[in-house]
């Protein structure tokens, strides 16, 4: 039950601590330096106040000393919150490797989730207690944010690539996600909830979804139905790469550079072609922009990382072992 | 020099010629190149704006009485906070101080006749009219959903509402600041009077020449996005939509290389006009004027450096995010400078409790708050929680209202006497500026808790536990709304009925107290020349405070060089 007069809300994710902590201290240190300055107007108004119609103040210039200490003494307290906040940052914008993926795509106005093994949700978003979890975002439309109060984290929704988030539950319940990026009229209702469960329940619950489509079996229909079957032979002897062993690698570029190939890396090659050419290749991809939705990047997408472990054509061994690290 | 008359019984009676009484009819008004007239057209219109972003106001608080909105559909909503906003930034603060106080007293303070470029001042009102005639026709054709920052692609592609000549207003209107900039900062480096050195300057004009260094930089900067949101929203040129080849990230970049230095637009001048006020009301210069004269240079100077703090959850890149959130706490230090030396200013003076006073007095604990609550915002740590809820709303309120609107307000009074040369009545205007401040801190303390509690902006409605602080906010707005209703209705009348105020009622240290009330049209009968340092009561026998003795300083002593 949520109270009358909630004034804070509740901490439910490894991030909620970290960011409580900082806020705390941040409002510490601000309410004693509102509280000097509305002390000392307070004092100085009541002591100072004019007594005879005809009377001017001291004058007083100005002292050097006291305008050094008021820059150099707030500069080091600034630097105490600059720091403190980008390590959380930092911590935030990069997941740990052992992630659990969920894919959100937020149209005009509602969510689309997706689970690792292809259960899908609208506006609801299953979690396991304890575990990371990578949200990894887009936008068929306009820009979104998801959000999560009690998790203390936010990413915006862009439409053209790839955002992602993390977090890690630490609290069983149930608990809001908002839109909080103005994205149009049913932008306030573009919310629903997130519930975080015991993993065992959360296993219990994966499994018996019943409107799975497997997506690695719907990423393959689309290999063939979208005909990149035609270049992209698993034996790499077509005009481009086979999809085994990519996932996670890093593919080498025709410009000398590496790129990890990761959720955005396979998106924008579907997308834009053209924007990074894997070695040894010609630019003769077509780019599948407006033919192929997000839910079918996502698969397609699935279906390459389903081949992450297959043997990579031209190495002798299993190939490198992909790491699964972002 | 004055020529004011006073008659036996020791009141004053308006001078025979100023002025407002140079020339009558319409015409004489609108083709004036006179520079107080224009400031009287600015604020005829302003206030016109200020209205209208009021009365959208009004009704967001109303509708949010309830979780499921009381009074109007999504829709409309979205089109009341789009418009309070266009409204209220483009429209009422950005052009309010400087074109109306900026304008009418810039001249006169540094003992020029008028501006630089006379007609292009009343260009740059026309320009502004113009501009606001396609706000208001967007408002009224349709109305404007986009929310006031326009992000694209929603505003560029999917938006169904009248995008396009509100972007057509916006961009003319930046051309109005654009020619207000450029008269100031000409006007300062080439009119001023005989011995007004540099740092003989009023902190309000040293202010002035901050903010019109951002207007000239920075409008170019916005009047060409809007531009091009426009023109992929009619000829779907690619810039910003993704599924036309744009990226929806560098509309954010180019809008908010503009509207943060705008943020400074609006709150240097207002910071500028408690600089005057409170060493008047306090009868001694201002505690280190050279750190606050450098302090608006540099605030005017970082503040273009910091925008992509608005940015830290749309994926930047993390070393993009620290440096900037960096840059943005650096920012933080010329405003607590100033802060600090208001406040020490007050030590040892001998402080009246005017109304002008009592707006500074607010200026300073809002802004203080309002500043305060940025470095949460600038915070990366904290932003990726409080980003886009009611935290960054009352963030900005209380920098945009509690700050640049007091500051506003309490420079309407301070200089209404010259204006006019008419006073107020004293006791209505205390007691309206002691209801703003409680009406203010009442409607927008509670966004604080709301934000922190993760309620995003721009909801027409909201889970019902968000209701209390909801009903507060409005409660609060109520009472704000009466303190705004009163000025307007006691200023208007003073206007005929208000007691004649004499050449300097405070009485003040600035050259603009040194002619009449109203000036006349040249502002001087003679160039006047500078042989005193700004605020300075000691020597200054001419105020009439001849009788007193200054207190002895304490262990501060005076002067460090800083004059
Ligand atoms: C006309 C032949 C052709 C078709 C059809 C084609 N591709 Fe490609 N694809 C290529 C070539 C050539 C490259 C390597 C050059 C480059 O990076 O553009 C490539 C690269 C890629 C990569 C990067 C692979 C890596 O090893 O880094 C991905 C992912 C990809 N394609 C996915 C697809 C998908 C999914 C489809 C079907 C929707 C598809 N392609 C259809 C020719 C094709
Ligand atoms: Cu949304
Ligand atoms: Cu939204």
């Amino acid at each position: 039950m949520q109270s009358q007069l909630p004034l804070y809300p509740e901490s439910a994710s490894n991030f909620s601590s970290q960011v409580d902590g900082l806020m705390l201290f941040m409002v510490a240190v601000c309410l004693f330096f509102g509280a000097l300055i509305c002390v000392a107007v307070v004092y100085f108004f009541f002591r100072y106040r004019r007594k005879t119609a005809d009377e001017i103040g001291a004058p007083i210039h100005g002292d050097l000393r006291l305008e050094i200490t008021w820059i150099v003494l707030p500069f080091f307290l600034l630097m105490a919150m600059f720091g403190w906040g980008a390590v959380i940052y930092v911590d935030y914008r990069h997941a740990p490797p052992d992630t659990l993926d969920v894919y959100v795509i937020g149209k005009q106005w509602m969510w689309k989730l997706q689970q690792p093994n292809g259960r899908r949700e609208i506006n609801e978003l299953h979690v396991p207690v304890d575990r990371n979890v990578r949200l990894i975002l887009a936008s068929e439309d306009v820009i979104h944010d998801f959000s999560v109060p009690a998790f203390r984290v936010k990413m915006d929704v862009m439409p053209g690539h790839y955002n992602s988030m993390w977090f890690k539950p630490t609290k069983t319940g149930r608990y809001h996600f908002f839109c909080s990026q103005y994205c149009g009229t049913s932008h306030a209702i573009m919310g629903g909830w997130v519930t975080v469960m015991e993993q065992d329940e959360y296993a219990a619950w994966l499994a018996g979804s019943t409107n799975s489509g497997d997506p690695v079996a719907e990423g393959a229909k689309l290999y063939n139905d979208l005909a990149c079957n035609t270049c992209h032979l698993p034996d790499g002897k077509g005009r481009g790469p086979s999809y085994n062993g990519v996932y996670g690698s890093k593919v080498k570029l025709a410009d000398g550079s590496a790129v990890l190939a990761d959720d955005a890396y396979i998106r924008e090659s579907i997308l834009q072609p053209n924007a990074k050419i894997v070695a040894g290749f010609q630019p003769v991809m077509p780019s599948f922009q407006g033919l192929v939705t997000e839910d079918q990047i996502i698969a397609l997408t699935a279906y390459i990382k389903a081949q992450k472990d297959q043997p990579v054509p031209g190495k002798p061994a299993a190939g490198e072992p992909a790491t699964g690290k972002k | 020099m004055s020529g004011t008359t006073t008659s036996s019984g020791g009141e004053y009676q308006l001078p025979r010629e100023h002025y407002l009484n140079a020339s009558y009819g319409i015409r004489s008004w609108l083709l004036t190149t006179d520079h107080k007239r224009i400031a009287l057209l600015y604020l005829a219109a302003v206030t016109f704006f200020f209205f209208v972003g009021g009365i959208f106001a009004t009704l967001i608080r109303i509708h949010l009485l309830t979780p499921n909105g009381l009074l109007v559909t999504p829709e409309t909503y979205n089109k009341l906070f789009t418009m309070h906003g266009v409204a209220m930034v483009f429209f009422f603060l950005i052009p309010s101080i400087p074109a109306i106080l900026g304008n009418f007293l810039i001249p006169i303070m540094i003992g020029a006749k008028d501006l630089a470029f006379p007609k292009i001042n009343l260009l740059s009102w026309y320009v502004y009219i113009i501009g606001g005639c396609f706000v208001l026709y967007s408002f009224g054709t349709g109305g404007l959903d986009t929310g006031w920052t326009f992000y694209t692609p929603l505003s560029s592609v999917y938006s169904n509402s009248a995008v396009t000549p509100a972007v057509i207003g916006i961009f003319i209107n930046g051309f109005s600041s654009i020619l207000t900039g450029l008269n100031f900062v000409v006007t300062v480096h080439t009119m001023r009077a005989p011995g007004m050195t540099w740092f003989r300057l009023p902190l309000f004009v040293w202010s002035h020449y901050a903010t019109s260094l951002i207007m000239i930089l920075g409008t170019p900067v916005i009047a060409i996005t809007v531009l091009l949101a426009g023109l992929e929203r009619i000829f779907h040129f690619g810039f910003f939509n993704p599924a036309y080849g744009g990226d929806p990230i560098l509309f954010q970049h180019l809008f908010w290389f503009y509207s943060h230095p705008a943020v400074y637009i609006m709150i240097l001048p207002a910071m500028g006009v408690v600089s005057e006020i409170i060493p008047t009301f306090v009868r001694k210069p201002i505690f280190g004027y050279s750190f606050v004269a450098a302090s608006s240079i540099g605030i005017a100077v970082i503040g273009f450096l910091v925008w992509a703090h608005h940015m830290f959850v749309t994926g930047e890149a993390t070393y993009a995010a620290i440096a900037f959130s960096f840059l943005s706490y650096l920012v933080a230090i010329p405003s607590a400078v100033k802060v600090f030396n208001w406040t020490a200013t007050l030590y040892k003076g001998s402080i009246s409790y005017d109304t002008p006073m009592l707006y500074a007095l607010g200026f300073i604990g809002l802004f203080t708050i309002g500043g305060l609550t940025g470095l949460f915002l600038a915070c990366l740590g904290l932003d990726i929680h409080l980003h886009d809820t009611y935290f960054v709303i009352a963030h900005f309120h209380y920098i945009m209202v509690g700050g640049a609107v007091m500051g506003y307000v309490g420079g309407l009074h301070f200089w209404w006497p010259k204006i006019t040369g008419r006073l107020y009545p004293e006791f209505l205007a205390r007691a309206a500026a002691i209801i703003l401040f409680i009406g203010f801190n009442l409607t927008f303390f509670p966004q604080f808790i709301l934000g922190g509690l993760g309620m995003p902006r721009r909801y027409h409605n909201y889970p019902p536990e968000f209701q209390v602080l909801n009903v507060m906010s409005t409660a609060g707005a109520s009472i704000l709304a009466l303190g705004y209703l009163l000025p307007m209705l006691y200023l208007t009348w003073s206007m005929r009925y208000g007691k004649i105020a004499g050449p300097n009622p405070w009485p003040a240290t600035g050259l603009e107290w040194k002619t009449d009330s109203p000036p006349l049209t040249e502002n001087f009968r003679e160039t006047p020349e500078v042989d005193w340092e700004p605020y300075d009561f000691v020597h200054r026998p001419d105020l009439g405070l001849t009788g007193s003795k200054p207190k002895l300083p304490g262990k501060l002593s005076p002067a460090h060089g800083d004059d």
